[in-house]
């Protein structure tokens, strides 16, 4: 019973098309586990970050999102993973600021403070993958 | 192997004994609940239960964690959300359960007995009156929770100071799930009422912590992103220097001293002006 | 292929309103029309309706950020309105403060501010557009 999970889904990020629907796909998701509009904000706005992370920085990748129940609450985690070069300097990358990129910095460490749980996961030249889970309250 | 005989030989002993059995099994369960459930009630739960519990053990199956047992936990489970709706204690719904081998031990433990198909059975019967029980901390628990949530609705009352000036008067000890609420209550009203001037007044609240004083200059800063201004005011000395023991910085934030001077400011702020002039005449 | 979202011109203000979910090549599309735009009209504003907006990233915050840095140096105001309480409290958290750019609750309210500025840089307010025919 506790920590049983749903079926997952698998969505291919590998154009800007891929982040938006990432987006909605995990605005649904949102509303099924009755998320606070506050939370569900929240959820898609970290979505859309590390969804463009997967493409711009690891080359386009898969979101895998999965519903969660336990102990009578419910979750959304999803799983971003793609085959790019990696983050060779991980608390660097987490800092507010640090960009690689075009960006502003923010996607990695802002997308973290948002969820209530983060795993990030990356071995330099095999890929990188970050895990996101937001819970109902 | 041995389950299934032993199955067997307890559903002999059920169907037999059926009648008398369920009568005393309802007799010590209506007694133990001091009559604030009628008889007829307990008997038709009971019932229920017990032509559930035969079918189950028909199944050959002694596990009461497993399949065979699905339709009687499903029962259990309204009967213990039941009781601990109605105020009733775990053991007044346990008992539901374990009054069933007080029932059946003379039968099965007395001299010819079947000490086997008894500890069996013994073990089937504690396994469900501890499911009770967990459904029974569960329902309690969703209780709490749902009253939490009423209580936090309550608490944080957002009020029309003026045209466009909104106030949220905070009283009691603030953690940071109700300072959570009052920052999207307030976000919210700003748009409701149109209104550009918020006021948080913390007069009522006795400290803060960091994270609380966190979300309080988020609040601050989440309406200015609105299009809004918000002020706090009425913080006391202590949390004052909290504040500032805590090396937390209001930077530009807007506070007051009192919500009197955080309303003149946001008056003044929405282009209107307060001025004194002499009493009326009548007016006290 | 990405859509364009309509730049609209009210007088001296130019008003985009973005109605749907654009992906990253549609804002920065945006932010280009926008710019040409404001150059072409010689508009003294920029008002951008984010009513029917969920979700405002960092891309989307930058955005709007590059394009209030570019319109003050055509001489022209930005101000953002009808920012959601969840979209707020998000970019809070996300640690985006939109550095620069105005906001207001409604766009009525964004459209005031502007005219009042205008006013106080020792503009006329907002007249019919004589000039515009050119």
């Amino acid at each position: 019973m506790s920590g049983a999970s749903r079926t997952s889904e698998v969505l291919e990020i590998t154009t800007t098309a891929g982040v938006v629907q990432a987006r909605q796909q995990v605005r649904a998701l949102a509303q099924q586990c009755r998320l606070s509009l506050v939370d569900q904000t929240k959820l898609i706005t970290a979505a859309s970050e590390l969804a463009r992370n997967t493409l711009v920085h690891g080359g386009g990748g898969t979101m895998t999102a999965l519903l969660l129940e336990e102990r009578g609450r419910r979750g959304v985690r999803l799983a971003f993973a793609d085959r790019g070069p990696g983050i060779a300097d991980v608390d660097l990358a987490l800092t507010d600021g640090w960009t690689s990129g075009t960006g502003m910095g923010l996607g990695l460490s802002g997308s973290k403070r948002l969820v209530d749980d983060f795993v990030l996961d990356t071995t330099p030249g095999a890929g990188t993958t970050v895990t996101i889970t937001k819970w109902g309250r | 192997m041995a389950d299934k005989h032993v199955s067997e030989r307890l559903i002999g002993l059920l169907s037999v004994r059926g009648e008398d059995l369920g009568a005393e099994w309802a007799e010590r369960v209506t007694g133990s609940l001091g009559g604030r459930v009628a008889r007829a009630e307990v008997e038709r739960e009971l019932r229920e239960i017990y032509t559930a519990l035969v079918a189950a053990l028909a199944d050959g199956s002694l596990d009461g964690h497993g399949e065979a047992f699905g339709e009687v936990r499903a029962l259990l489970t309204e009967l213990s959300r039941n009781r601990a709706l109605q105020g009733f204690t775990p053991t007044e719904t346990a008992v539901s359960v374990f009054a069933l081998k007080q029932v059946l031990e003379p039968s099965l433990a007395g001299e010819d007995g079947d000490v086997e198909a008894y500890l069996e059975f013994a073990g089937l019967l504690d396994t469900l009156g501890l499911f009770t029980i967990e459904v029974y901390a569960r329902t309690r628990e969703e209780l709490i929770s749902a009253q939490a949530e009423q209580l936090l609705e309550l608490s944080t009352p957002v009020v029309k100071l003026w045209d466009n000036v909104i106030g949220v008067p905070l009283v009691g000890t603030l953690d940071s799930a109700r300072t959570m609420v009052v920052m999207e209550k307030m976000l919210q009203a700003l748009i409701d009422t149109g209104s550009e001037q918020a006021i948080i007044d913390i007069t009522g609240v006795p400290t803060v912590d960091t994270e609380v004083a966190q979300h309080l200059l988020k609040t601050v800063v989440a309406a200015r992103l609105m299009g809004a201004e918000c002020t706090i005011s009425g913080i006391r000395p202590g949390i004052a220097q909290t504040i500032v023991a805590l090396g937390i910085d209001f930077g530009d934030i807007v506070t007051k001293a009192t919500l009197a001077d955080a309303l003149r400011h946001a008056l003044r702020r929405t282009g209107n002006t307060v001025s004194r002039t002499a009493p009326q005449a009548g007016a006290r | 292929m990405s859509e364009r979202v309509p730049i609209l011109r009210i007088r001296q203000v130019l008003l985009v309103s973005i109605q749907t979910d654009l992906d990253d090549q549609a804002v920065l599309l945006l932010q280009d029309d926008l710019a040409q735009a404001v150059v072409d009209s010689g508009a003294h504003g920029v008002v951008i309706d984010i009513t029917a907006v969920e979700i405002v990233d960092s891309f989307v915050g930058r955005m709007l950020a590059t394009i209030a840095s570019l319109s003050r140096l055509l001489d022209a105001g930005t101000v953002l309105v009808g920012m959601r309480p969840a979209v707020a409290i998000t970019l809070v958290e996300l640690g985006l403060s939109l550095g620069g750019v105005r906001t207001a609750l409604t766009l009525d309210k964004g459209l005031r501010m502007l005219e009042d500025d205008h006013a106080e840089r020792g503009h006329e307010g907002i007249a019919p557009d004589v000039a515009a025919g050119a």
